[in-house]
């Protein structure tokens, strides 16, 4: 297996192999070629506002600490010592002075130079003095959206989003303040299933009637939303649910949009007006005056007028600006995935706008919640049908044929259920993973 | 009743999957919690495992009865093993009574197992109690957690 050519035919244009899903080998390929390439997003600035502050991850399977350096930018580093391997850092978040390594007590700077090493007269001077915690080559901040890349070059994070930089863009402008930060606590909710089924989950318009049956038909039997200052806590909940459920017709004219890297975004699909444009409740029309002390009426209109669902950033990361989350995926072997998913304030915005999130979390994406358990269950069953060699592709035909290429480098799926983007995602597969 | 039967047949109603039964047991007011973070003092501003009311908690038990419930059907075979059981505190017709729960959970050859620090607030009624509300700390709460269709 790797031989190009080889790899090369297992995307065809309606159809993926199942051994994409499936191979170990592949998967170590995806490692070195995808993941090892491509800018992957790490987390938020406000995750490390000062020097110090660290958030540890993954890039990839690398283990890797985010720190706010002493110059104020955010560097990123193996979390790994270079003596005898250990982690130089415990597993979270936090502040440190130095990552002081628990084996010999080998200490390193928040830029990762080693600073000291305990008994250092055993060792000959000019071999330490080329140590150094592994830094990653590139590190790049878009509005607050912290990208690394394995790789040495390659694109710049602006060329890598190319027309996605716009969803972020209409995640951060609806701020008043202009800031985002991550708050709430995070999810994390792991699968038996390969990493590419969430992402290719996630634009996917045909699949909540279905999967999300039970959800829709308990939130239809449930109350009515209350009225203003009559809510309940779950209303959020359950206008999603109900929206799930949305007809076909609905679903085929939001609109759904792909770029060449594989990134791509859909349009949104609740016409409830609750958090996005309801032009009548009062917190809706205090955040909307805190916009426009902000930037304007024009400006702010604009703003609202962005109506989008989840913006997939291949190959790593899933967000959405009307209910303010986020995910970023972790392979962790073929048929093994963990997610991520944070919450996000908006600084200026009304508090119940953040506690509305924390409810919208909490029933649709956490780990128990009535929505995100279905699809993990569907992801499985798609793991154990593509482990059977019984049958070899999977056909993601859905509009092939009818996909429309705008100007501005996006391609647009005829149709708001196009399978547009799983064609999408595995163009820029195949392009990582046979590039030279 | 006493403390201890009630929270054995609160066990075994989950185990036996009698979840109205388990339903009925809660007051209309009741809060049914499992926070996501340690020592968690919020539900509004700081997300949750579970943070339902009554209406919520119906919810839940409904979906799990629902002919496309994937994630639910079947449902998980479970034994909620219910110990160390203290009264905290007792004040008129309220006591708050803590316990640990040991759990195992078994479905589709994924068994896993549950530990829990358990804590009741129980209203007396009737002769036995009504659970007002209901806080479950689990020891991996913050861990990367498969999907949990289950009730502790």
């Amino acid at each position: 297996m790797a031989a190009n050519e080889q790899l090369a035919m297992l995307v065809q244009p309606d159809r993926v192999h199942r051994s994409v899903y499936a191979d170990p080998a592949i998967f170590e390929l995806e490692m070195e070629r995808l993941f090892g390439r491509a800018w992957l997003l790490l987390g938020h600035a406000s995750q490390a506002r000062a020097p110090g502050d660290y958030f540890t991850t993954r890039m990839g399977r690398e283990p890797v600490i985010v720190v706010r350096r002493d110059d104020g930018e955010i560097g990123v580093l193996v979390n790994r010592c270079m003596h005898r391997g250990s982690t130089v850092c415990a597993e979270g978040r936090g502040h440190v002075e130095r990552f002081v390594c628990p084996y010999h007590g080998w200490s390193y700077d928040r830029g990762g130079e080693l600073r000291f090493v305990p008994i250092a007269a055993g060792y000959a001077k000019q071999d330490l003095a080329n140590l150094r915690l592994k830094a990653i080559p590139r590190v790049s901040v878009y509005r607050g959206f912290i990208f690394a890349s394995l790789a040495a070059s390659g694109p710049a994070l602006e060329e890598f989003l190319g027309p996605a930089i716009s969803s972020f863009d209409d995640f951060v402008d609806r701020a008043p303040g202009g800031e985002l930060e991550v708050a709430g606590g995070v999810f994390k909710h792991a699968y038996n299933g390969n990493w590419k089924l969430m992402l290719e989950n996630h634009l996917d318009g045909v699949h909540p009637a279905y999967v999300h049956a039970s959800s829709i038909a308990v939130a239809r039997a449930a109350p009515e939303p209350g009225t203003p200052g009559a809510e309940h806590y779950f209303d959020i909940a359950v206008r999603q649910m109900r929206q799930n459920g949305a007809p076909e017709a609905l679903w085929e004219s939001i609109g759904l949009w792909t770029t060449p890297r594989g990134h791509g975004w859909l349009g949104d699909y609740h016409t409830d007006k609750r958090l996005t444009g309801g032009e009548e409740h009062p917190v809706y029309k205090q955040y909307r005056k805190a916009l426009i002390s902000k930037c304007g009426e024009a400006e702010a209109e604009r703003i609202l007028g962005v109506t989008r669902w989840n913006t997939i950033i291949y190959p790593n990361c899933s967000f959405m600006s009307q209910f303010r989350q986020l995910r970023i995926i972790h392979p962790l072997a073929v048929d093994r995935s963990v997610v991520y998913t944070y919450s996000f304030r908006m600084r200026d915005a009304p508090q119940q706008m953040f506690r509305d999130t924390v409810a919208f979390a909490n029933v649709v994406n956490g780990t128990a919640s009535w929505v995100l358990t279905d699809d993990l269950e569907v992801y499985e069953r798609i793991q154990r049908g593509f482990a059977s060699g019984a049958v070899e592709w999977a056909y993601v035909g859905r509009g092939h044929g009818a996909d429309v290429d705008e100007p501005g480098g996006t391609r647009r799926g005829a149709s708001g259920t196009s399978e547009v983007f799983i064609r999408a995602q595995m163009g820029a597969w195949l392009d990582y993973m046979t590039q030279q | 009743m006493n403390i201890e039967q009630f929270l054995y047949h609160e066990a075994r109603l989950l185990d036996t999957q009698q979840l109205e039964a388990w339903l009925d047991l809660f007051t209309d007011d009741a809060v049914y919690w499992v926070p996501l973070e340690r020592d968690q003092k919020d539900a509004a501003e700081t997300s949750s495992i579970v943070h339902d009311d009554r209406t919520l908690l119906g919810l839940r038990v409904q979906q799990a009865r629902h002919p496309r419930a994937h994630a639910r059907l079947p449902l998980a075979r479970t034994v909620h093993q219910v110990s160390n059981i203290v009264v905290v505190e007792e004040s008129g017709e309220t006591l708050r009574v803590a316990s640990t729960l040991g759990l195992i959970e078994w479905r589709q050859e994924k068994q896993r197992v549950w530990g829990a620090l358990v804590e009741h607030q129980l209203r007396r009624a009737n002769g036995g109690f009504r659970i007002a509300r209901k806080r479950v700390d689990l020891v991996n709460s913050e861990a990367e957690l498969d999907g949990i269709a289950i009730l502790f």
